[in-house]
């Protein structure tokens, strides 16, 4: 199960890549290997306010059905939608093509709850 | 490009022009033809057969199906038990089946009465005693509840934000809570599969408007706390709102309404033998303590002085109508009869024997499949493919179940366990029966461990083997493109034809 290095981790599965005040979010390799083959994808619109731990969107497997949660308080600056058309991408690319959002992250001091790389992969072998 | 083999073609295929099956004497008086706003301008696209070919047609289809009536189905959450047949008889009393529902009250005494009956046994069932039957379904009962329990709130001053909803509930209570305006916040499921009570007064406050709870939950585990918890809501200003799904674990043994519950649906289509999955339509009644019985959908049927029952819309507070007329009328006559040919002891014999059914299951595959959590359970067992050789999973053992005639039982539910495999055998299998899907069980851990390909590969004896429901859910074209036989055989596109995504 690949964990980049290169970016942050919620215990909820998604990812964070922070630059600057801007934030990509998608979902970890874990995840869309736990849900399956994912067929849909309901994403929000650019503008839409999130405090953390609120859930941004939707998921759904031929499995299940999962929320997606900010892993920071802030604004979407841009959307992914071209993932709604091709959610598989989830599947095939999680950490590249398949990101989700961009958020202008409003408070700096809630990625210190951010898990590192070896902090993620301590939780998922605990899960399963 | 082939034609589809013949039992796959739909009524449409199979139409051939001309042919007719019905025989209609020549009119006596001239024809008279329609007013040229309403008439076609082309002949409508109907098919064209002889009455033995509808039948066979539907006869086969039928064939194809599993259904209760076929073979075992242990769908878990869902009560899949045998439906009686003298409910059909009942529900085809010509008295109640050729009712129309606008005859006046004077000539349907019989139907009201039977009604009014009905809404006593749910009331003493349940330990609630206002009950509406207008609800179709056990969401829209989920619907009725939160709307009676935000039309209390509102009356009281403030219709309060949120629900608190365990993470092992059914996804039509989140859905419900959401439809009423109300967020959802998850409370967690402890160690032993129980509400995690610290979790849940962490979050109920003032704002609170409900708990929505499962009782036995979907784990098949009765919420032994539940009073606690009830407490704890109640003590905040909220109600609390019961999931019914899984009453048929519990009849004549506890009721909701003594265990703290304020409000409660009840899915006749599961615990009181009305069709169910593809036979329905629903019933999902909903039983409220007597201080919610002003907001109860509207007309209530009612019994005056004299002993005759009335219609009572004079009801300010009620939050209106969920559902013409009176309900899924025939649902109810089916109810009623198995009520009334069950009786109290029998009632609660369904429970025990449900009971103990789910159990024999249970400790009978714990050791050989996981068994997320080692408890006593009610009605419903939780496995999983936890351990399973060879990387078989929870799908390719549902599968597999079906070369046995097994319907799967529910899987990846509740979402709290992973890879999940909820089993519910109900009372009306025999013991033979439920011997016969442990040893179908252990038949197919043994193939997982000696031949996986063939688990993997299942199903191998149905009418359609493994589908891809990964390109089912994504490409929802789900219609054939019917054209008569005789169409250009460039556009005969069908939808084994269909590009793959």
């Amino acid at each position: 199960m690949a964990i980049p290095t290169d970016r942050r981790y919620t215990k909820e599965h998604e990812w964070a890549v922070v630059d600057g005040d801007v934030m990509t979010v998608g979902i970890t390799d874990y995840a869309q290997d736990s849900l399956g083959e994912i067929v849909f994808v309901e994403l929000p619109e650019v503008g839409a306010e999130f405090s953390l731990g609120d859930t941004f969107g939707v998921v759904e497997s031929v499995k299940a059905v999962s929320d997606l949660y900010v892993p920071a308080s802030g604004k979407i600056v841009e959307v992914n939608s071209a993932l709604t058309e091709t959610p598989e991408k989830i599947n095939a690319d999680p950490y590249g093509e398949a990101w989700m959002i961009k958020l202008q992250v409003s408070d700096e001091t809630e990625l210190e709850n951010l898990l590192d790389a070896p902090a993620y992969e301590d939780l998922i072998t605990q899960e399963s | 490009m082939k034609r589809r083999d013949e039992h796959l073609q739909t009524l449409f295929e199979k139409s051939v022009p001309g042919r007719v099956g019905y025989s209609i004497p020549l009119p006596e008086v001239p024809e008279a033809a329609l007013p040229d706003d309403i008439a076609r301008d082309k002949p409508a696209e109907l098919p064209e057969l002889s009455e033995v070919a509808v039948n066979r047609h539907f006869t086969r289809i039928s064939q194809k199906n599993h259904g209760i009536d076929t073979g075992m189905y242990p769908l878990g959450s869902c009560t899949m038990k045998y439906n009686p047949r003298i409910n059909e008889q009942t529900a085809r009393i010509p008295g109640f089946a050729r009712l129309h529902p606008n005859a006046p009250i004077s000539g349907v005494q019989g139907a009201l009465h039977l009604m009014h009956e009905l809404g006593e046994y749910l009331a003493e069932i349940s330990g609630l005693p206002a009950v509406t039957l207008q609800p179709a379904a056990g969401a829209q009962g989920e619907m009725t509840g939160l709307m009676i329990i935000r039309a209390f709130h509102t009356a009281n001053g403030n219709p309060r934000k949120k629900v608190l909803v365990p993470d092992t509930a059914h996804g039509t209570n989140p859905a419900s809570c959401t439809i009423c305006n109300y967020s959802v916040v998850t409370v967690a499921t402890n160690e032993r599969g129980r509400l995690d009570l610290d979790d849940l007064r962490s979050k109920c406050d003032e704002e609170t408007a409900a708990l929505m709870v499962t009782n036995p939950s979907t784990l098949g585990l009765f919420e032994d706390r539940i009073d606690e918890a009830a407490k704890i809501v109640h003590d905040a200003g909220g109600l609390v709102y019961c999931d019914g799904a899984n009453l048929n674990a519990i009849l004549g043994v506890t009721r909701p309404g003594d265990f703290g519950a304020d409000v409660m649906h009840i899915n006749l289509h599961k615990t009181f033998t009305t069709p169910h999955g593809g036979g329905g339509p629903g019933s999902g009644p909903v039983a409220m303590r007597d201080f919610l019985a002003p907001f109860m959908p509207k007309p209530v049927i009612a019994e005056d002085s004299a002993g005759r029952y009335t219609l009572d819309f004079d009801r300010p507070q009620s939050i209106g109508r969920v559902h013409e007329f009176f309900g899924n009328f025939g649902m109810l006559v089916r109810a009623y009869t198995y009520i009334r040919e069950m009786g109290p002891e029998n009632l609660n014999r369904v429970s025990t024997l449900a009971v103990m059914n789910a159990n024999y299951v249970k400790e009978s595959l714990k050791g050989l499949y996981h068994l997320p959590f080692d408890e006593p359970c009610m009605h419903e067992c939780v496995l999983s493919d936890k351990d399973m050789p060879n990387g078989v999973t929870t799908m390719d053992i549902a599968k597999r179940l079906m070369d046995f005639g097994i319907h799967p039982p529910t899987v990846y539910f509740p979402l709290v366990v992973k890879g999940a495999l909820m089993i519910e055998p109900t009372e009306t299998e025999s013991p033979e029966n439920v011997r016969r899907f442990v040893e179908v069980m252990r038949q197919i851990h043994e193939e997982a461990k000696t031949n996986p390909q063939l688990v993997k590969g299942a199903p191998h004896t149905t009418p359609v083997g493994r589908v891809d429901e990964a390109l089912a859910a994504r490409q929802l074209h789900l219609t054939a493109d019917l054209l008569p036989p005789d169409a250009d055989e460039e556009r005969q596109l069908s939808f084994d034809d269909q590009p793959k995504a």
